[in-house]
């Protein structure tokens, strides 16, 4: 019963009090040093920007002539190059995303601990976290010092950073999997290959499918900064144009993209609405 | 129950029947047709004989890049210090713009449905739709090199990714409670702060970190285009080929970026 005299106890004290707001944090030395290191680091991160004000304020009419140039994009005076940039970023895209999901299926099954022996779960972790802290563009500058300039480089990058991100999301799908599907499909004397098959993959079919759709929107996405480094695809296009000042073709492959992006989004909705 | 009849006049059970597999083994054949000509067209594009030295060309470049120039880690501080500031104070101005416009786009707190939802689903999906690279290119352009085109392309492309996330949220709140407050005369302000905000603020803390995370990640590369950070000194050691350069840079934004996620999932952790 010391609860309720607790209560009692806090009540009596608290009343002819008004009501305040409860704390976010709720231990008051941590909220103090937060918010003291909070200011002190904002006032350390201000004093060492430099800020040319004098170029940026040269630089808004520029910005300005970009927001205009997006109220009549210019899609014919490069509309070779676009197309060409636009194609291998789809090609990279597809194949990619292909590759990549080839590839992670057997790491995630690899990667899953209530599945994989203890080695062989190590190495596949030690694989996803590799791809996953690594930035493509990182991954992108070194494939292209390594296999030359061209799609090939960018298609083994975004295939390599498809597999921690798709790797590590359906590992984690098949630890939370229904045990009782799997071992019912075991008990009936199945080898390993038709228990993956017939008690894992069905449990782990819309996860799979939700995230190859998503990771293509993202590896298309990618896919148009590769160029900036040399690996293919619209970027370089992209690049050339900004070099040249000229923003009616920036807009032009900047609507482009948002169009396709938007577009995938939509598609991977109804694709993941059907799935569920 | 799709089945067919083996030869010992057995029925044997099938995931599909007749239609469904010739349609299944269509798709694939679809998939595979597609596949093969994207590929054909990559291998076109490819110098294969380059392909064939790739082994050697590794060897001779991992090389050259170890063991990293440790001395070279006392010009890093400057820059190391620059990528945290952009990630930082970028995804500190995306929360501040990110919170009006998930307001505007949220269906149940929009201030109207026909002008301000569109308007604000139109600005998350363009800012989230452009990689960061991009418009640190476009924002070094008009701003000019430096720090803050870094600062302002990591803040807009974070609005669309933070705002999506807190507008999902904000419609997945309990209206229960925000009637209560109104139930008691409260102002909108203070259904807002009373009703709304208690009930978002852990999501919203969630959002901050593992944008901040990502935006540590994006800022470390934000200077090969000039906009600052540590991408700047690997720029420059990439164009000299000063490789024992480059992999101790690498090998500090592979700890910057280890760092921020272990301090990213710790904080998550503690708030959910």
């Amino acid at each position: 019963m010391s609860g309720s005299v607790d209560i009692g106890v806090k009540l009596s004290s608290r009343l002819g009090k008004p009501w305040r707001k409860p704390p976010f944090i709720n231990s008051a030395p941590l909220r103090w040093t937060l918010l003291i290191g909070t200011v002190v680091y904002l006032i350390l991160a201000f004093s060492s920007f430099e800020v040319n004000w004098s170029r940026v304020y040269a630089g808004l009419e520029r910005g300005w002539r970009f927001i205009v140039a997006f109220s009549q994009p210019d899609f014919t005076s490069r509309s070779s190059d676009i197309i060409e940039g636009m194609t291998e970023s789809v090609i990279m895209t597809v194949t990619s995303t292909v590759v990549g999901i080839a590839i992670s299926i057997p790491i995630a099954l690899g990667a899953a601990s209530n599945i994989a022996p203890m080695p062989i779960y190590l190495a596949c972790r030690f694989i996803i976290s590799i791809s996953r802290a690594l930035n493509e563009i990182i991954v992108a500058i070194l494939f292209v010092a390594i296999f030359g300039f061209g799609p090939l480089a960018g298609f083994l990058t975004l295939s390599f950073a498809t597999i921690g991100f798709l790797a590590k999301l359906l590992a984690e799908d098949i630890e939370d999997m229904n045990k009782v599907q799997a071992e019912a499909v075991k008990s009936t004397g199945a080898s390993w290959l038709q228990w993956v098959n017939f008690g894992v993959q069905p449990q782990i079919m819309p996860r799979l499918i939700g995230l190859s759709i998503y990771r293509l929107d993202i590896n298309f996405r990618e896919s148009a900064v590769l160029g900036l480094v040399g690996a293919g695809g619209i970027g370089a296009t992209l690049n050339t144009a900004f070099d040249r000042y000229e923003f009616g073709t920036v807009a032009a492959i900047l609507i482009i993209i948002i169009v396709v992006v938007m577009a995938l989004e939509y598609l991977s909705g109804i694709i993941r609405a059907r799935v569920k | 129950m799709p089945s067919k009849i083996n030869s010992s006049g057995q029925k044997v059970w099938q995931v599909r029947d007749r239609n469904g597999q010739l349609l299944n083994w269509a798709l694939w054949m679809g998939a595979a047709i597609i596949f093969y000509i994207s590929w054909m067209k990559i291998s076109d594009q490819t110098t294969w004989f380059f392909v064939y030295d790739a082994p050697r060309i590794a060897a001779d470049i991992g090389g050259r890049a170890l063991p990293p120039k440790w001395e070279y880690i006392t010009k890093l501080g400057k820059p190391i210090w620059d990528t945290l500031n952009i990630a930082t104070l970028g995804t500190m101005f995306a929360l501040i713009m990110a919170v009006p416009i998930a307001f505007m786009a949220a269906q149940n707190t929009t201030p109207s449905k026909l002008f301000a939802r569109p308007l604000a689903l139109l600005i998350i999906v363009s800012t989230r739709s452009v990689n960061s690279l991009i418009w640190a290119l476009l924002l070094v352009s008009i701003v000019g090199p430096g720090v803050f085109a870094g600062l302002i392309a990591i803040s807009i492309r974070s609005i669309g990714f933070c705002a999506k996330l807190l507008y999902e949220a904000i419609e997945e709140i309990d209206e229960t409670q925000v009637e209560a407050i109104r139930a008691t005369g409260g102002s909108g302000w203070q259904v807002m702060v009373y009703g709304i905000v208690p009930q978002i603020l852990p999501a919203f803390a969630g959002i901050a970190v593992f944008r901040w995370d990502i935006n540590i990640r994006e800022s470390t590369v934000l200077g090969l285009v000039g906009a600052g950070g540590i991408g700047l000194q690997l720029q420059s050691s990439l164009n000299i080929l000063a490789w024992p350069q480059v992999s101790l840079i690498l090998a500090v934004i592979l700890v910057a970026v280890v760092i921020g996620e272990f301090v990213s999932a710790k904080v998550r952790g503690a708030i959910i």
